[in-house]
């Protein structure tokens, strides 16, 4: 069967080889080729170092990394609906996700099951997901022949994180519209992968953000069920600090665990950090940058807990909190520290690190518009990248001349 | 203390000059192409806005305004029409002396902004903060911080979009969308990031 496949591929090539038939669709029969095989093209200058760790693999391991807490995601969304269900004395869900669950053997609203919970947020998630793949992947696939670049893997990993960061009862057109802004206007028209500034998927939730207020951080979109509507944690710790989450139910374990209400993939801290230990051992990402943005989060926390206010209980809110809360570890694990759109230095890595941590605690804490700031606040760190980066080296350049002075 | 703190704070991010109000555009797209230079404006812009700021606040308030020239014995006389012309001749005679001042000890600096200096004249960011400050009523104190914040915003967002225009170098941007068009989006998507502060009560 594979090596049917591998003859089939190189009976083909010919046809998309410059001068061939397709020429055209070039990246499109590239992207099947890598997708089934390593590429047989080497290096052909002198200079050569040769490693194991590819984009591919980079994409693929953040792809491992993120599995776990997509799985419980799902999991997670159908123990919010569950419950909800149960708690509103609700049978049946309601549509084709109903009827689809009937023929799973999950339909009823049975929270202690994992079975049941898990298709119910999985009947949620899929969709979202596979629309993100379509919308995304047909601007991808369209820029990549058009361009004449290669359909590039760093789209998967959009393109799951993106999905991710959605809270479950969104309206799957406004996935659509999100994920083609992303990739067109946050990467494709800067030439692709490697080469835009802001992290697409964050450009793309962004713009949902702004266009859709009410669809995207409202109270009812949080939990899957018709005429359901609470707050999230976040929320409620603007309002009320520690005190109101508490009243909800909802204790720091839970918010650790990640069994409270947010955005699918964001909610287990305890999962998306056995992912950040995944990502820094296999070197994928910086663990210098994970550490700024805790070092921010944890240091400006602790400011606003001394600097204290009245009017404002979100100030005492305490580090421990703001870090399972909403979605700062996956912001952090994930989106941080995508390499395109971070600092390159490793100095600069530390800045914008903090800078991270210490914009989403002051957006949670001093902007009533927005109780999660991580999203604004890694693109607002996105835009200081490069100019950190400038910044160490020029200093490096200045260091370095002084030693040969002097 | 916490009041002027809490204007600066509002005159750098939430109502930032280029990225909240889109003010002096012209030069924010074209002089952005190198991070030096753009400090080097940037630098001019704070000096000649704190400067600005306040000294038409002193205009505005004891010779313009209605009812300033009580002392004259004309206490019905208001004189607030004449103030887009005061104010725009006050910035012109200011950037006039930093321009002697520049060419004199910073040639270099000088060559590289160029024509780009004279047109801080017309630079719509240092009139906006002129034209906020008198719809606000600050008093000297206040104009004096807000045109300092103002200033240094509008230099923020302008080195920020330098150093991202220093990377774009390195992208492959379609042919139609090459120079000015991909900067425009470049704001734009700036300006979506500088959104964050936007519902900040202070």
């Amino acid at each position: 069967m594979i090596k049917a496949l591998r003859k089939y591929l190189d009976r083909q090539e010919r046809h998309f080889l410059p001068g061939g038939r397709y020429e055209r669709f070039g990246a499109l029969f590239e992207l099947v080729d890598t997708f089934f095989y390593t590429p047989s093209t080497v290096t052909a200058g002198t200079p050569h170092l040769r490693d194991g760790i590819d984009l591919k693999r980079v994409m693929i391991f953040v792809w491992i990394a993120v599995l776990p807490a997509a799985l419980f995601g799902m999991v997670n969304i159908g123990l919010q609906a569950n419950s909800a269900m149960a708690a509103m004395g609700l049978e049946q869900v309601e549509g084709w996700r109903g009827g689809l669950l009937w023929l799973l053997g999950a339909g009823g609203p049975d929270p202690n099951s994992v079975w049941n919970n898990f298709w119910h947020g999985a009947v949620y998630f899929l969709p979202i997901y596979i629309v993100t793949m379509a919308a995304g992947g047909f601007w991808e696939i369209l820029f990549a022949t058009v361009r004449n670049h290669e359909v590039n893997e760093g789209f998967f990993v959009t393109s799951i994180l993106f999905a991710l960061t959605l809270p479950p009862d969104i309206p799957l057109w406004q996935v659509a519209l999100g994920i083609s802004f992303g990739t067109v206007i946050g990467k494709e028209v800067f030439g692709g992968t490697g080469k835009n500034f802001l992290n697409p998927a964050l450009t793309g939730r962004a713009f949902l953000f702004f266009a859709y207020p009410s669809e995207i951080s409202g109270d009812a979109v949080w939990t899957a069920v018709d005429g359901f509507s609470g707050a999230t944690p976040l929320m409620l710790a603007a309002e009320g600090g520690v005190g109101a989450i508490q009243a909800a139910g909802v204790t720091w374990w839970n918010a650790f665990l990640g069994t409270v209400q947010g955005s699918i993939g964001a909610t287990s801290t305890l999962l998306i950090s056995a992912g950040a230990l995944f990502l820094v051992y296999t070197g994928v990402a910086s663990w210098r940058i994970m550490a700024g943005v805790l070092i921010g989060v944890i240091g400006t926390a602790l400011l606003f807990n001394t600097l204290g206010s009245e009017t404002n209980p979100a100030f005492a809110l305490p580090w421990h909190w703001h870090l399972v809360l909403g979605g700062l570890a996956f912001g952090l694990v994930f989106m941080a520290t995508d390499p395109v759109s971070a600092s390159m230095t490793e100095t600069g890595k530390w800045f914008y690190g903090a800078l991270i941590g210490f914009m989403t605690v002051l957006i949670r804490v001093l902007n009533p518009a927005y109780p999660e700031g991580v999203m604004l606040a890694i693109l607002f760190a996105n835009l200081f990248a490069p100019l950190i980066d400038w910044f160490v080296v020029q200093a490096n350049i200045r260091r370095r001349a002084r030693r040969h002075v002097g | 203390m916490e009041h002027y703190l809490s204007l600066l704070f509002k005159a750098i991010f939430v109502e930032n000059l280029a990225l909240a109000f889109f003010l002096g555009m012209c030069t924010f797209l074209a002089v952005s192409k190198r991070i030096e230079t753009a400090i080097g404006l940037g630098i001019a812009v704070i000096v000649v806005q704190t400067i600005t700021v306040p000294v038409n606040s002193l205009i505005h308030q004891y010779l313009l305004q209605e009812g300033a020239l009580a002392w004259l014995g004309l206490p019905a006389l208001d004189l607030s029409f004449l103030g887009l012309i005061t104010y725009i001749g006050v910035i012109a005679a200011m950037v006039q002396i930093l321009e002697m001042l520049l060419d004199r000890y910073f040639p270099a600096l000088y060559q590289a902004l160029g024509i780009f200096l004279p047109l801080i004249t017309v630079n719509c960011a240092i009139l906006g903060g002129s034209l906020f400050m008198v719809e606000r009523g600050y008093d000297l104190g206040e104009s004096t911080v807000y045109g300092f914040g103002t200033g240094l915003g509008w230099a923020l967002a302008l080195v920020l979009l330098a150093g991202i225009r220093e990377k774009l170098k390195y992208s492959d941007v379609p042919d139609g969308l090459q120079g000015l068009g991909i900067t425009f989006i470049t704001t734009g998507l700036m300006a979506m990031a500088f959104m964050s502060f936007s519902g900040i009560q202070l």
